[in-house]
């Protein structure tokens, strides 16, 4: 699952990336940062995987105040 | 009684509950530190979360310790009308078990600042702030990287309402917070958290007294919590 600073909510460890790119010569337009948790979930089906999964994310993964996650799976 | 008997709550990653637990013997209380693990809470008049980096602050600081056994019954202390102060670790852990409002992010220099602040009162009719008046400057230290209090509109209108900003930086905002927020409480004001740590100004060889003011307060309501009959 993928976790990221909520649009409007501002992002300094982005801030500091887009500043370096720049210092580097690179042109950049923005740099949010995220986080990547990668789970091994077992499951009988990829919908009971995805809704284990929404549950943890809404009980521990991201803070819903100021972080919008979205999930992917791979069987 | 004399002592009131006050929980400072230490998480695997806290390493200031013995400051606490020292400021708050100081100032007449008896402190006991309860491990993260316990289910219960001795019989106390009040609770205090340290600062610190509970569980290393891993996923988002406090974001784990709110699951902590001890937390629960913190949860059922503070439901029952229990003080509890949180200070700066212990403030993003109340945030994340969402017995307070907002979440703390990265300060927006991404630095870790170290140093006094002025804090402003703007609620003295809160049990914690009761031995300060609206309007008084508090000099208290900060020392914290995520302290960058944040709330949406929305939110911030509603603490607005309900007057749950009790603290303000003053002068230079030292972390990013929205409206120079420094400490918040619950809507039924029994619980406060705040970035500041009261328990490094309790010492005028350290500089301030001004910590003093907030767990000095904490004591006289644990004092009182405790004496008043069942």
């Amino acid at each position: 699952m993928l976790v990221r600073p909520k649009p409007g909510i501002l992002d300094p460890q982005g801030k500091a990336v887009e500043n370096s790119l720049r210092h580097l010569g690179f042109t950049v337009d923005g740099a949010r940062v995220g986080r990547l948790v990668d789970l091994e979930v077992e499951a009988s089906d990829p919908e009971s995987a995805r809704a284990e999964v929404e549950r943890m994310c809404a009980e521990l993964l991201a803070n819903p105040l100021i972080e919008s996650y979205e999930i992917e799976l791979e069987a | 009684m004399s002592a009131p008997r006050i929980a400072v709550l230490v998480f695997p990653g806290s390493n200031d509950d013995r400051d606490a637990a020292l400021a708050l013997e100081g100032l007449g209380a008896d402190p006991v530190l309860v491990w993260h693990a316990e289910r219960e809470l001795p019989e106390v008049g009040a609770v205090v979360l340290p600062g610190g980096f509970a569980y290393g602050d891993y996923l988002r600081a406090g974001a784990i310790a709110r699951f902590s056994p001890a937390m629960r019954a913190v949860t059922r202390f503070a439901a029952d009308g229990g003080l509890v102060l949180g200070i700066c670790n212990g403030f993003q852990v109340l945030c994340e078990a969402v017995l307070l409002p907002g979440a703390l992010r990265p300060n927006v220099s991404l630095s870790f600042v170290c140093r006094d602040v002025v804090l402003r009162v703007e609620r003295a009719d809160v049990p914690l702030l009761a031995r300060t008046e609206v309007g008084r400057r508090l000099t208290i230290p900060i020392k914290h990287g995520e302290g960058c209090f944040f709330a949406d509109a929305d939110l911030l209108a509603e603490l607005e309402e309900g007057r749950q900003v009790v603290l303000r930086y003053e002068g230079e905002n030292p972390n990013g917070s929205v409206d120079d927020v420094a400490a918040v409480v619950n809507s039924a004001g029994n619980v406060m958290g705040l970035m500041p740590h009261p328990e490094h100004a309790v010492d005028p060889l350290l500089g301030s007294t001004d910590g003093a003011l907030i767990l000095g307060a904490l004591v006289d309501r644990a004092r009182e919590r405790l004496l008043a009959p069942v």
